[in-house]
Formats: C-alpha cells, structure tokens, sequence
C-alpha cells in the first residue's frame, strides 16, 4: 500500500465529536472550493468561487441529488497560500450535532474529487507547504504515530470480527476470478480452463449485491449517516414507550396501560452524552390475531436483526411469562443490555434465571416512570460503546467513512467491469477494474499484497513448461 | 603476480546476461572483457529453444528499443514466430520464436567476436578481486590477473553448480559443462550473500524414433512478425512443433517410482520455480488432472534433437526412458539427452541497488540468473541495464533507472531489488500494475530516447524511431482534424462501407473506437494516407483504449510524485523516532532511492511513509 498523495484535497470534522453548539468541517486542497460549491447554496446565490478571500458566507447545505435541506452552514473561504495549510481551504460551520456533520463530509467525499484526511494530514500539509516550523514537524509525526496505532487497534479490533469476513467473502472469489483471467493471459498455450464471461458477469454482479448490502445495512454506513441503531424491546406493557420519552425527555410515543398500544415502531433520536443513537421503539412482542398489530411485531423482529444495540426490557413486578422466553430466544448472541423496568415496585422477577440465559450481558435496574436508575442505564450503554463491544469513538468514525468510501469505490469498479464484459472489452482490461476493486476491499482490511494473486495462480493451475 | 590485462568492464559468463552485458559496455565505448568457460557455448540456450511469450517478448521488445542484441539475432536465427494472446486486448499480445539453438548462439559468438572494444576469452575466474569495497579485478583458475574497474556478475547456473538425474549427482553446469566452484567462495569471501535455487530440463529425443501422426501439428503464424524494430524481414521457412499429451499411464509410473524422485529423496536442496514444475511435481499437486499437454519442439534445423517441453524431470533414466514410452506417437523413442535438475548458487537480489550494483561493493554489478531471476529474456534485461550501468559509472554518469510505469525491465528490477525473490522469477504481465501502457508495440515509444541518451541507439534504429513517432502524430493531428457531419451523403457512404450511420458530427480519429472500424476502412472511404501497419497499431490502440489508458495514466501520474521524492543515500533510519521497527530494519536493509520504492517494502505501511515524507522535508531544510 502506498501512502495517499499529498497534492489532493483532503476533509475532515475539525471540531471534537460529540455535542457541541457547532461543528466545523475543514476541507483543503485545490478541489476545496469547487466541491463546496456543489453541496452550499450561499443565501445570496452568489458562488464560493466568486468570492473574495476570508469571507464568511451563509447559506444551506443541500444535498445535490435529493434536494434535500442538510443543514444551515455559514463557509468560510481561505486561499493559499493565506491559510493553515497554505492551500485553499474552505470551512463550513454547521449545528454541532453528529448527525449533519457526518451527512455533509459523507456528502463531499461521494461526490467530489475528496477524500477523508488521514491522521494529522492537515498539520502535515502545513509543515510540508512550509507554514509552519521544524520544531512542530516532530510533533506532526507524533500525531500521526499515535492516531494510527489507535487506529490500528480499532482495526485490527475489527478485524476479527464479522465485517472483515464479509469482505473476504467478496474479495476471496474477486481474487480468484483475477487469477483465472491472468492465468490464460500470461499462460496462453498452458491448459487453463477456458473462461465463461456471461458467467463471470453473474458473479460479479453477484459480489456487487453484497457491496450494496455491506453499504446500505452495514453498520459503517448507517451509523454514520443515522447514529447507533439502538431497538428496545420487550413484551407489551412493559413500559417500552416510557423507556423511550425518558431516554428523548418528550412525549413521542403513546403511553397507555392497554397492551399493545405502539403498534407501529417508533425512530427517534437522542443524544446521549456524545452518543447519537437512533432509538427504535418497537411494539411488543407476543403473538396476536390483530392484523396491525402483527405488523409490528414482526417489524420488530426485523430490528433485533439490524440493531447494533437491544435494550431488552422485562417487568419487574412480574414472573418470567412465555413472552419473556421468546424475547430472551430471539435476543440471544446480540448485543443486548437487560434492562429490568419498575425497580420502585415490589420486585418478583426470577433474575438469576435472566442473569443464566443472558450470561455476558450488563443489567440495569430502572423506573421508565420516574427518573430511577436512568443514570446507571446511560453508564452502561456508554461503557459498552466505548468498550468496544458496539465500538464506536473517534478511531472508528475514521475508519468507518474509510470503509464506506472504499466499498463504493469497489462498487464502482464491479460495475465498470460488467460494463466492460458485456461490450466485449479484452480481458485483460477487465482485469484492471477487477483488481482495483480487490485492492479497494483490501485497503479495508489492511491487506493488499499483489504477490496473492501470482500464488493463487499457481495453486490453481498447473502451469509451467 | 602476473597482470594480464587492464579494461574498464569484466563480464564474468557470457550467456544471456553476459553477452548483452559486454555489448552494451563495448558499444557505449568502455574496454571491455566478456570472459566464458567454453567459446563454443556463448548464449547458449540449455533448456528450451524458445524466445519470447506474454512479458518475455515485452522484455525482448524493450530490450530492443534501447539497442540490446537479443531480438536482433532472435530474428536472424528463430525457426518459428507465434503471436500470442490475439483474442485479447493490444497491451498482453506477444511474440514467441522456436529458436535454432547452435545457429543462434553462432550468430551472437559471430557479432559478440566483430564488437570494438571487445574482447572475448575462454577461461575460468576464480576470484573477485576487491580493494577498499571497491571492485580491483579478477583472477583466474590458472593464476593470472585481469585489473578492471567495473565487475557484471553473469554466472547463470554455474557457481557451484550441481546436476542432478535420480539418484546420480555431479559437480557440473549445464549440458555437460564446468561448474565455476572456487568462484563462489570468493563471492562469499568480499561479503556477497547467496542463495540456493534449483531449476530443470526435460529430454531431447531422437526425431527419427517419433511417429509425429499421433500428434497435432502445431505451425508458425503466416503473418510474419519480428521482435525487433530493427529487422524489416516479412517472409519465413517455418518449421512446425508437435502437440501431444501424458495419459494416465505415464502418470501411474511416476507415481509408482516417486521415492525415487530426487525431490522426495531429499537430494534437492535449492528452491525450485512454481511456473516451471518437473512432471514429478505436476503429477503430486494437481493429481486430478488426467493428462498434460507436452510439446515437441525442434532444437534446430540441423539435428534431429528434439526438446519434450512440458516433461521437465530429475528422475533416474530408466524411469524416464519407461515414462516417455507412454506417450502417443514416442512409443520408440530414443533418449539423446537424458532430462536433469541442477542447484546451482545466486545472489540474494536485496544487496543490489536499481542500477544492478552491489550496495556495498562498488562496481561489482550482477545480472540474470546469478540475481535469482529463471529465463533467458530476463537474463538478457538485466545483462543489458548491468552493462549500461557499468559504462554509466566509468563514464561518471547517472545510472539508468527504469520505472515500473515505462517497460516491464522496471518491474523486473524494481521487483528484485525492493521484494527480492524466494523462487527463480519470472517475468508475468501479471506483475505489471501498468500493463496497458507497456506494451510490445510501443516499447520503441517508451525507450529509444533512452536507449539514445546512454549512447547504444545507433542512427539508423534513431531515425526509424523518430519517422515513426513524426507519423502516428501527424496522421493522428490530421484525423482529428477532420470532422464529418451527419449529412445524407456521409450516411449514404458509410453505409455504401457497412459502417453505422452517424447522429452527430465527428472526427474521423474518435470514429476509430466505433466497432468494427479501423485505419484502413477509413483510408478507403475517406482518402487517408496509407501508412505501415506499425503506425496502423499504434493509432488503432491508443484511440480504442484511450479511456483505458487515461485510466492508467492517472495511476501514473499519482504515484510518480512519490518516486519522485528522492531518499538521500546517508539517511538514518535509526535517528527517525517515530518510525516503527520492522520498518526501520526494511528500510536500512533494501535502502530504497525513492519514497515510492519504500512504499513498496512489505512490512513498511503508508504512515511509516508518511512520517518519513516529513523527515525528508526537515532533512532538506536544515541542508539548505
């Protein structure tokens, strides 16, 4: 792997995560402008590009496809080399909030010619364009040390994990596609298998499909542009809805002692210490006749699959029931904190029987109604996240518009390369987008050797003269 | 101490390597000494009688453009000319010859023996001479001593070379002759590490014993081509090869006598290529493969030697002479030659520097097989750019450096150098990242100016070249110049032509990359110029592939600012704090030029890169 080039424009939020009044987005490099331009409708119409030098700007940041509103922003335009890094510098100052930080760098990245900073890349560029002197040039190199062996445990935390198998499940056929296509290249009269290209086109296109999965289900993608999907579940009248207007401090769901009142699931997002989780509050579960209500249930299903965190919540005040033995079945193997609800009651829940079946999982001791115990369940959430389990701080982000961004650059290529078979271009042309897809998903996972592809032709063809 | 003789260039060996290695230093005009065991085996082929294939013949084609003699006397000498790979794209098509393999080596001997500068000697070197890390001279087995300046290390299989036929093994080179032994203590003596590789042969048979009906007749191209830029012949004799196969009785007495098999035995010790398998070895890997194709190819016009490529073996002889008996149309045959192995010692390529020098030893350049490298095109690459560099330091000039981006030697040297090998390499289009701007119809673009610049293209291949490049300019200026528009008359014509009709004006040079319409639909109905096909190529290529090609230019042109960040020489790795352990011992190690090559390192990752960048910044600060 080489190191990126230092001549291409690079962005990333300036300003610490969490909350915050605002947030700062720094974009630098010669495309800054220009791609700001594209996504900032500046309130008088008037182009960045018009622009004089440090001048702030206002307007709304607009997604260019949808139209959609992001954010309102105030750019501020800085032309080298009158700026930090002495190249054209763009900064655009957004609420401070997670979520249309992470939309409008998203937003950058898929459609200009920009890609995300790497650690300390901006004080590097100052140092390296000369604004800045030797005795902080240490101190650049520090960063960069630092920040990737932070990085390097947050990958390699995910490297065991099941992510980085998705990718070798795509990369692993991708390689030995290449490898078929550059046997019959560089051993033309050897008898290697003579290669199916409306074949290789369904498989290609099958490796796309799981990209696409990767990129719209994947929790890289999601908790960047949506935040933590958090499910709480639990059988009805448990006092899921309560759980949730505590945790928002409104009053979105409806809150009733008949059961199965949320019929439907509820999103909302809240902001918790720093943490953006997007809640889902899902109808209870238990088997019902009502046709609505089975809706609900089985969408609630559905978010225990997707949730990257399951709040299970069980009543305090009562025995283990059958709907209880089902939540526990359907929770098992996720990531799920046991939240036992109405703590301020007499308790008669068998919660050693919860603690055997759950073993691994943290409990909290709450009342939905009152603010008991909801200090403690916010600890517990946090030291999950924050511990790893649902890793997500600052390293992570990083790597995850890293990934997202080299899962739609493989993306891309899958495609150029079907595009390519089926106007019958050479196959050795094919090749050239194959390969770089395989190299993008092994930018993922840290591992992108050219030697593989030469060894995966010898072990599979018997070639040599 | 007797002194025999002063030159400015010893070549140790005269194969492949050695002979373009002498060339090159001769025609650059350095005194020069091509030293070899026998005068009767100079480029000598001793496996198979065959130039070229997919990046071999790129490597010819290169090797050509900057004034090397392999395609030159490939074209004087071959007996059949293929072109490979022609269903496929422009940038992986190659050519590959069926050498005559004494008329080949007797053509080179005869142009090796007419170069000024020149001089060629039969004998053995026994010792590098070394005086203060720099290279003194060579002495030979017989006492006396040649002074130099510069060394090319061109041993191919001989340093401690050792044959091996089942359970019999001596002390030998190949086909028969010397192994240069003391040599290689020498080597090891001014401190040059060695490796340990293994390569094979398979039979010659006696032509008469064969019954060729069984077999597919495999003939030349009718079309002729030629690997050098050089030759202008378009007619051929060509003498045809023969397809056959093994079958599941062959197959079942290997099987049945593998304890014999030297490699099992334990009496290999050397490293042998994965590409090039002896059948004992293809038979234990892919045991589901119920046959392999074998072809027979003649050795030369005048010998009835006949060369089983697909066969390579070290078994013992009566398990050959059982084995090839199964196979169809060789029921009678006749063992000329038995097949054998031979270990033999190499370099360790990581000592060398891009130019081909030894980092520690000055002058002491090394080329071809010596370097760990298997195949006579590779061989000759490296002998030509170790010669070239050789003449380069006597002269006080730059080396030449070839990159990755500009010709398949690049990768091949760039490859050993920074990865170094664990098997004999070889050269693959796989290997280059580049592949579609490297190819073997351009490799005149790419090279000659270079070739020129060190002093080895001559007028006449300078000339050619620029009359060439003058053309496809100008015929491209005039075709993109000219512009049609969608009127009744151009459709008329066109589909008079059975082209597709136009919806929108165009020039002729965009309607290259419609389908099915070349340069010469296009001279015909639109009163072109006629021009060579060459030029044709050339044209056709870059507009069919342009966004392909762009594609690759950007790759380029990305990473060239890298390897043009130079790393100086005296650097310290050691005082660069932040840098990470493995990386600094890689990198003290391989010593790479530029950051582009360190980024090549394995064990060095993009942020050791990035941390050295900034070093290098407060490095040329504080010189300045």
């Amino acid at each position: 792997m080489i190191a990126k080039d230092i001549n291409d424009t690079i962005a990333a939020i300036a300003t610490p995560l969490g909350e915050g009044g605002i947030g700062i987005i720094r974009v630098s490099g010669i495309n800054s402008i220009e791609t700001v331009d594209r996504i900032f409708a500046a309130i008088n119409k008037r182009a960045l590009a018009d622009r004089h030098s440090h001048r702030a700007v206002y307007g709304k940041i607009i997604d260019p496809k949808t139209k959609d509103i992001i954010d309102e922003a105030i750019c501020i335009i800085m032309r080298g080399p009158h700026s930090y890094t002495k190249e054209d510098i763009v900064e655009i100052q957004c609420h401070g909030g997670m979520l249309p930080l992470r939309r409008i760098l998203s937003l950058l990245i898929e459609i200009g010619e920009i890609r995300l900073a790497a650690p300390g890349e901006f004080t590097k560029r100052a140092f390296l364009n000369g604004r800045i002197d030797l005795a902080q040039a240490q101190a650049v190199m520090d960063i960069i040390k630092a920040k990737t062996d932070a990085s390097l445990k947050v990958a390699s935390g995910h490297l065991s994990g099941c992510f980085s198998s998705h990718i070798r499940q795509i990369r692993d056929p991708l390689l030995e596609m290449i490898a078929h296509y550059e046997a019959t290249i560089d051993f033309p009269e050897e008898e290697v298998d003579e290669i199916d290209n409306i074949q290789v086109m369904e498989k290609i296109g099958e490796l796309k499909d799981k990209i696409n999965v990767m990129l719209a289900s994947a929790n890289t993608g999601r908790i960047l542009s949506e935040g933590l999907v958090t499910a709480i579940v639990g059988k009805p009248n448990v006092g899921k809805s309560s759980l949730l207007n505590r945790l928002l401090h409104s009053e979105r769901a409806i809150v009733t002692d008949v059961p199965g009142t949320t019929r439907d699931s509820i999103e909302e997002y809240a902001d918790m210490e720093g943490i953006p989780l997007k809640i889902i509050d899902t109808a209870g579960i238990r088997h019902t006749e009502d046709k609505v209500e089975k809706i609900g249930v089985d969408r609630a299903r559905s978010y225990i699959e997707k949730a990257d965190l399951i709040l299970a919540l069980f009543d305090g005040t009562r025995p283990i029931e059958d709907d209880d033995r089902k939540i526990i079945k359907l929770i098992e193997e996720k990531n799920v904190v046991i939240v036992i609800n109405k703590n301020d009651l007499e308790q008669s829940l068998d919660e050693r029987w919860i603690r055997k079946q759950c073993s691994g999982s943290e409990i909290a001791h709450i009342s939905a109604v009152s603010d008991n115990g909801i200090k403690e369940l916010t600890e517990v959430i946090k030291k999950k996240v924050y511990a790893g389990n649902v890793v997500y701080n600052e390293g992570e982000l990083v790597n995850n518009v890293r990934q997202s961004e080299a899962l739609k650059k493989a993306e891309r290529h899958l495609s150029d390369a079907i595009k390519s078979l089926d106007n019958d271009i050479p196959e050795d042309l094919v090749v050239i987008d194959l390969r770089s897809a395989w190299e993008r998903l092994g930018d993922i996972i840290g591992d992108t050797a050219s030697e593989d592809i030469i060894d995966e032709i010898f072990s599979r063809f018997c070639i040599g003269k | 101490m007797f002194i025999a003789g002063d030159y400015d260039v010893i070549v140790v060996g005269a194969g492949h390597a050695g002979v373009e290695a002498g060339l090159a230093a001769a025609r650059i005009g350095c005194r020069t000494l091509l030293t070899t065991l026998n005068m009767d085996n100079i480029a000598m082929m001793p496996c198979n009688p065959s130039v070229g294939g997919p990046a071999k013949g790129h490597l010819v084609r290169e090797l050509d453009a900057l004034g090397g003699e392999m395609g030159v006397n490939a074209d004087k000498t071959c007996i059949q000319f293929r072109m490979l790979n022609t269903s496929k794209g422009p940038a992986v098509q190659a050519l590959r010859a069926q050498a005559d393999k004494k008329t080949y080596q007797f053509s080179m001997k005869e142009t090796c023996e007419n170069q000024d500068n020149l001089d060629i000697k039969q004998l053995l070197v026994e010792k590098i001479l070394v005086e203060n890390e720099k290279i003194a001279g060579v002495q030979i087995e017989t006492g006396e001593i040649y002074t130099c300046q510069c060394i090319v290390l061109a041993s191919g299989t001989y340093l401690r070379g050792r044959v091996i036929i089942g359970e019999k093994t001596y002390e030998g080179g190949p086909i028969g002759q010397r192994a240069a032994v003391a040599l290689s203590q020498s080597l090891q003596k001014i401190g040059v590490k060695l490796m340990r590789f293994k390569t094979g042969t398979p039979a010659r048979v006696d032509k008469r014993t064969l019954d060729f009906s069984k077999m597919q007749i495999q003939p030349g191209d009718s079309e002729v081509h030629n690997f050098s830029f050089l030759s202008n012949e378009h007619t051929r004799e060509q003498v045809p090869c023969w397809l056959t196969y093994t079958n599941e009785k062959t197959h079942k007495i290997l099987r049945d006598n593998i304890d014999r098999a030297p490699m099992a035995n334990g009496i290999i010790e050397g490293v042998g290529p994965r590409y090039c398998p002896s059948i004992e070895t293809k038979i234990i890997r892919f045991p589901d493969k119920d046959k392999h194709q074998l072809f027979i190819e003649p050795e030369g016009l005048h010998t009835n030697e006949m060369y089983v490529q697909g066969m390579s073996t070290s078994m013992p002889v009566d398990i050959q002479f059982e084995f090839l008996k199964t196979i169809p149309g060789m029921e009678n045959v006749k063992i000329m030659r038995p097949g054998y192995a031979i270990e033999y010692d190499c370099l360790d390529p990581l000592q060398l520097k891009p130019s081909l020098e030894h980092k520690y030893i000055e002058g002491f350049f090394s080329a071809g097989q010596a370097n760990g490298t298997s195949g006579y095109e590779e061989a000759a690459a490296q002998g030509l750019i170790a010669g070239i560099n050789a003449a380069m330091k006597i002269r006080g000039r730059e080396s030449l450096i070839l990159k990755r981006s500009e010709a398949y030697i690049g990768v091949l040297i760039d490859d050993l150098v920074t990865k170094g090998t664990q098997e004999p390499y070889r050269m693959m289009t796989s290997r280059a990242e580049y592949r579609l701007l490297l190819r073997q119809d351009n490799a005149d673009m790419r090279l000659t100016e270079k070739g020129r610049q060190v002093g080895l293209v001559n007028d006449e291949r300078y000339s050619r070249y620029l009359a060439k490049k003058d053309k496809i300019n100008e015929i491209k200026i005039l075709m993109q110049g000219k512009k049609i528009n969608p009127s009744r008359e151009i459709n008329d014509l066109l589909r008079k032509n059975d082209m597709e009709e136009i919806r929108a004006s165009i020039n002729l040079y965009d309607m290259l990359k419609r389908k099915n319409i070349g340069y010469k639909e296009l001279e015909e109905v639109f009163n072109l110029p006629h021009i060579n096909d060459e030029v044709i190529k050339q044209i056709e290529t870059d507009a069919v592939y342009e966004g392909y090609i762009s594609k690759q230019e950007e790759q380029v042109s990305r990473m060239e600012k890298l390897e043009n960040k130079k790393i100086p020489p005296d650097i310290d790795y050691m005082k660069i704090a932040n840098l990470r352990e493995e990386a600094v011992e890689k990198l003290n190690k391989i010593k790479p030029l530029s950051l582009g090559q360190a980024g090549r390192i394995s064990g060095v990752s993009p942020a050791d890169i990035s941390i050295l960048l900034i070093y290098l910044e407060q490095y040329s600060r504080r010189n300045d």
